[in-house]
């Protein structure tokens, strides 16, 4: 549900950069996206398809790039990928640790034409 | 030939939204309001909690309450009742509140007459904790019937906030509730979060979470204030 407004908020600023570099067209939108964030790629791609119509970014093709969570063990250092619902560091055995990644949204560039 | 160009970008997507959040924080600081984020799923006991913490304080800290929901104001009419100055948002569909909905409330709300601003985000684990609001502190709760292995569902919420109330501990004896395990879940994802043991039902541990409360909005008081 969320998707709707973030997906304004994407065009919005995929629109300026265009604008900004002179261009006709957008043809790929490329983002960054960590899987801790609740963000789902299929909403986004059909706000996108839906928003985008009649704007330079018509058609554009959505590129989500996934950030897998990564943690940091607090115990031992180890870093590590939890796989779904275990964070137990998989050579200490503790639980959980810092978060290293997973946790990014952000438009990372654009192609344009 | 069209040639192509890519365009380095790198904003976040959230970006519109922090931005707002910026200024609420700056808001609430002016006023020396220390604000809080009550993340909950339905019916863990946000509103109760928000209730309980204003008897606690007992005057110490004037409560004022934002209360986020998909639609109706039960939630809001029970907080106004008890004599906390509270504004409604109704989301209206949407799962979560965001800046721009709290920079709304804030003009609703007599920001000098409040100390403590509870917001109590709409009931879910998921969206609430993408979008900052301006708040100092997140606070969620997880309360007893929903089992300790909430944090390995939620993980997001769980690495976010800086604490956790664990609440309706007076229905652990009822219940298949392992509290040691989530104790050592919360710990594990987010080793710097103050836990509450509370029951809003008996008041039991209301006074420890109420004194974290208090010790927070002390720590931020402006110099100036003393
Ligand atoms: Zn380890």
């Amino acid at each position: 549900m969320h998707e709707l407004p973030v997906t304004e908020q994407i065009i919005k600023v995929v629109l300026e950069h265009a604008r900004k570099a002179d261009a006709h067209r957008v043809v790929q939108v490329n983002l960054v996206i960590g899987d801790l964030t609740s963000f789902v790629d299929e909403s986004i791609q059909f706000y996108f398809d839906f928003l985008a119509r009649g704007t330079e970014a018509e058609g554009a093709a959505l590129h989500i790039r996934r950030m897998p969570a990564r943690v940091r063990c607090h115990a031992c250092q180890h870093e590590f990928a939890p796989d779904g619902v275990d964070w137990r560091c998989p050579r200490c055995g503790n639980l959980g640790g810092e978060v290293l990644s997973g946790r990014e949204s952000y438009i990372e560039s654009i192609e344009v034409e | 030939m069209k040639t192509m160009r890519k365009v380095e970008v790198v904003t976040d997507i959230l970006n519109a939204n922090d931005q707002i959040a910026q200024e609420n924080a700056a808001t609430l600081k002016a006023h020396g309001i220390l604000s809080v984020n009550l993340m909950a799923s339905p019916g863990a006991g946000k509103t109760s909690l928000i209730l309980q913490t204003a008897r606690a304080l007992n005057g110490r800290l004037r409560l004022g309450a934002i209360e986020g929901d998909v639609a109706s104001r039960v939630d809001a009419d029970k907080v106004a009742a008890a004599g906390i100055p509270v504004v409604q948002i109704n989301t209206g569909g949407a799962c979560h509140l965001d800046a721009p909905m709290i920079r709304q409330a804030l003009r609703a709300l007599p920001l000098d007459e409040i100390d403590l601003l509870i917001v109590e985000n709409v009931g879910n684990l998921i969206c609430p904790v993408e979008f900052r609001l301006g708040e100092a502190l997140r606070v969620m709760i997880a309360s007893v019937p929903e089992g300790h292995d909430k944090p390995y569902k939620y993980p997001g919420i769980f690495t976010a906030v800086e604490a956790v109330v664990i609440n309706k501990m007076d229905l652990a004896p009822y219940v298949e509730f392992d509290l040691t395990a989530l104790r050592e879940a919360i710990r594990g994802m987010n080793r710097d979060a103050a836990i509450f043991e509370v029951s809003c039902r008996t008041g039991e541990g209301i006074g420890e979470w109420a004194e974290w409360l208090w010790g927070q909005w002390q720590a931020r008081r402006a110099p100036s204030a003393r």
